[in-house]
């Protein structure tokens, strides 16, 4: 389904993504574990079309298109999404309003009717409970004002609203405390298909106690260094990264 | 700045063609003789023409002004021309008579002036170079005894009316370009609501200049009477011109006791090329006087202009009363926007709200200038000012200077300020959701300037947000 080969990427004139190659099938959870700047999350922002990188090598093919030939948009539209480590603060936007502008694009680009905000509202007051949100969160500016876990639960609501069919979690759990890490774990869970592919990003262990992923990759210096089950992910807890580093060249 | 916003910040003036018709224009330059000329093509009474002439000879011995944050070529006043008209233009009885070009000019602005399409609910007085073209409506308003006619019309109509109030808010002793004003000015929009009349329609103006080197000096006029309340709102776009044109209006209100106006304004004119060639220089004096428990209310989306130099204001005479000053101001390319308002506080209890949110995209330079000066007298005055700067790219700028005189310690002022820049991480949070980029930005845009957009009459907030992504690219879905 998600079919990354080869992949080269850089900002500015660093090269922070080595070649790397990973299939995710139809379905499946893959998760991507490795070191700080291992390149983890420009992995996760490359998938989604993010202009402050360049790919100078390498391909990313999803449901047999070129990604890499399309803009951030046209992969949402495909059902690419990304759920940012950083959500971004759009002021005097509403959520309702932002949210059923996404919506409706993705269903324009279906060829589908767009729905007006009272049939919004029905289909948003399911998707909340789902996070446990309250609906005044609706009438908030996008993530204006927003705590760190209120943030995150807003990037999943977003990911129940729009059911990308390619979900790719980037730190989903960092800055977030026991409680809110069950609900944004159980949301991503409830979500969980044989049509969905999930790929999580994470530094720790402990979110993929919750999501339990098929697959491990561990990330460091830019390559896969190791890929494995979900043991994998405890083997790391105990041991940390470095048993797995080569010497980087100078 | 990536590339994504620089592009769609650079959109093509949709306005800018020119109309082919033929026009009545007075030769270049300002003398007496220019006066004169205007005045007796408008077949004006003595009392204007001496009016004019006081105006001309004090502007005389007044210097343009040149504290605002803005940079020009100096303006030769004799190379313009004050006068032009398009020549089919004779008093009409009906919209019938306009002449088709005209109309077809306007339905290309979106504004129809032929009964069967207008726009329900709206009365237009159009307003082509120096004169009017037609007001529709016209029965509907005279019905409940409001006057809404080109200034021209009014002075012949309602003589007694436009004697006793003009000037009265803006002298023309007032400022340089006011005082230009008063000598040269052609037409404008003249609104009278009698006393405790609600008007029933919003009422529009849209101006258009079409001649070349043609300055435009309109005037407007709005009074109401006690109790009364009227909505108006005026448009303004030109061709594009590779000269600069002068536009240099006056605006007056009177609302006296218990009466409400809110004036409304999206401003289009053409800005100049990317390169900062052409362009209106738009020099306007609005001023209103809010007597007793009466309520003045300025909302102003300004998106054109290669330069602009405005400060609608509200003189709070009256106890009570009220002044509000809402504004979106954008410059892009090489624009330059040096805009604001003035509160004075004279009466007990008056209040102000200022709401001003400037954005900045391309090299364009945008200043909020701003006083509010509470007198001796104005017991509990109160205001809040509220001022916030959007900046698009790198290139650009944005200056705020408020001014607060108080000389009553019972007055209570409050002074916000925020400036935040658009990124290309928002940009791309909205395309990872499925949003253009175009779509993102007027997005942002629109949020930043929502508590504005929402003080405009419901038929033009849409128009606004259009506008706005037209100048900064996008439209608002």
């Amino acid at each position: 389904m998600l079919k990354i080969t080869n992949l080269h990427a850089t900002a500015g004139t660093k090269e922070i993504l080595k070649g790397i190659t990973l299939t995710i099938n139809a379905g499946e959870v893959h998760a991507i574990m490795g070191p700080n700047g291992s390149g983890k999350s420009t992995l996760a922002q490359v998938i989604a079309g993010h202009p402050g990188y360049e790919v100078t090598k390498g391909s990313i093919e999803y449901q047999g298109k070129d990604l890499l030939d399309m803009e951030a948009e046209e992969r949402a539209q495909a059902g690419v999404f990304l759920a940012f480590q950083y959500p971004v603060e759009i002021p005097g936007v509403t959520n309702a309003y932002f949210l059923r502008a996404a919506y409706n694009e993705l269903r324009k680009a279906r060829d589908e009717d767009e729905v007006d905000p009272i049939e919004f509202l029905d289909i948003m007051e399911e998707k909340l409970a789902l996070v446990e949100m309250d609906a005044t969160m609706m009438q908030r500016s996008v993530n204006a004002g927003f705590s760190g876990g209120e943030k995150k639960r807003n990037e999943i609501l977003q990911m129940a609203v729009l059911e990308p069919t390619l979900a790719v979690l980037d730190e989903t759990d960092s800055g977030l405390d026991i409680d809110a890490l069950r609900i944004v774990a159980e949301g991503v869970n409830k979500l969980r298909s044989p049509e969905r592919s999930t790929l999580v990003v994470t530094h720790y262990q402990r979110l993929l106690n919750y999501i339990v992923p098929d697959h491990v990759h561990v990330l460091a210096g830019g390559r896969i260094v190791r890929s494995g089950g979900k043991e994998l992910a405890h083997e790391l807890e105990e041991k940390g990264y470095d048993w797995l580093l080569e010497p980087v060249p100078a | 700045m990536s590339s994504s916003i620089e592009t769609l910040v650079n959109k093509e003036y949709a306005y800018g063609f020119v109309t082919d018709i033929e026009s009545d224009t007075i030769p270049r330059g300002l003398t007496e003789e220019t006066i004169r000329a205007i005045s007796a093509k408008k077949d004006e009474p003595e009392w204007l023409l001496d009016w004019r002439l006081k105006a001309f000879r004090r502007w005389l011995t007044m210097t343009e002004p040149h504290w605002p944050n803005v940079t020009y070529a100096p303006i030769d006043y004799q190379a313009q021309t004050y006068y032009s008209a398009p020549k089919s233009v004779k008093p009409l009885q009906s919209l019938d008579e306009v002449d088709p070009e005209l109309l077809r000019t306007y339905e290309k602005l979106g504004i129809s002036l032929t009964e069967q399409k207008r726009l329900s609910g709206v009365a237009v007085d159009a307003i082509f170079d120096s004169v009017s073209v037609g007001t529709t409506m016209k029965k509907e308003l005279s019905a409940v005894g409001v006057v809404f006619c080109s200034f021209g019309e009014a002075v012949h109509s309602h003589p007694e009316l436009v004697k006793k109030y003009l000037g009265s808010v803006v002298p023309y002793s007032d400022n340089f370009f006011a005082a230009l004003n008063s000598a040269v000015f052609s037409d404008g929009s003249f609104v009278y609501v009698p006393k405790g009349v609600k008007c029933p329609l919003e009422l529009s103006t849209y101006f258009r200049i079409n001649a070349a080197d043609t300055g435009q000096f309109e005037r407007t006029l709005i009074v109401a009477e006690e109790g009364a309340s009227v909505s108006y709102l005026e448009g303004c776009t030109a061709p594009k011109r590779a000269t600069n044109q002068l536009h240099a209006a006056v605006v007056e209100i009177v609302a006296l006791d218990d009466s409400s106006v809110k004036y409304s304004t999206v401003q289009n004119w053409y800005a100049g090329d990317e390169n900062g060639v052409g362009g209106i220089y738009n020099f306007v004096t609005k001023r209103g006087k809010a007597f007793t428990n009466a309520k003045i209310s300025w909302t102003q989306v300004e998106t054109g202009s290669a330069i602009t130099w405005k400060y609608p204001s509200v003189i709070l005479q009256g106890d009570n009363s009220v002044g509000e000053f809402y504004s979106v101001a954008v410059v892009n390319n090489h624009q330059q926007a040096d805009t604001g308002t003035k509160m004075i506080h004279i009466g007990k209890n008056t209040k102000s709200t200022i709401i001003s949110k400037g954005i900045s995209a391309g090299k364009g330079q945008n200043s909020y200038r701003g006083q509010v000066k509470v007198l001796p007298k104005a017991e509990n005055a109160r205001n809040y000012t509220q001022c916030d700067s959007m900046l698009i790219g790198n290139a650009c700028g944005a200056h705020t200077f408020p001014y607060i005189e108080v000389a009553n310690p019972t007055a209570t002022l409050e002074h916000e300020a925020s400036t935040s820049k658009i990124g290309e991480d928002q940009i791309f949070y909205c395309k990872s959701r499925g949003l253009n980029a175009e779509h993102a930005i007027s997005l942002i845009v629109a949020g930043f300037c929502k508590e504005v957009f929402k003080e405009l009459p419901m038929e033009f907030a849409l128009e606004a947000q259009q506008l706005l992504g037209i100048s900064l690219e996008g439209s608002v879905g």
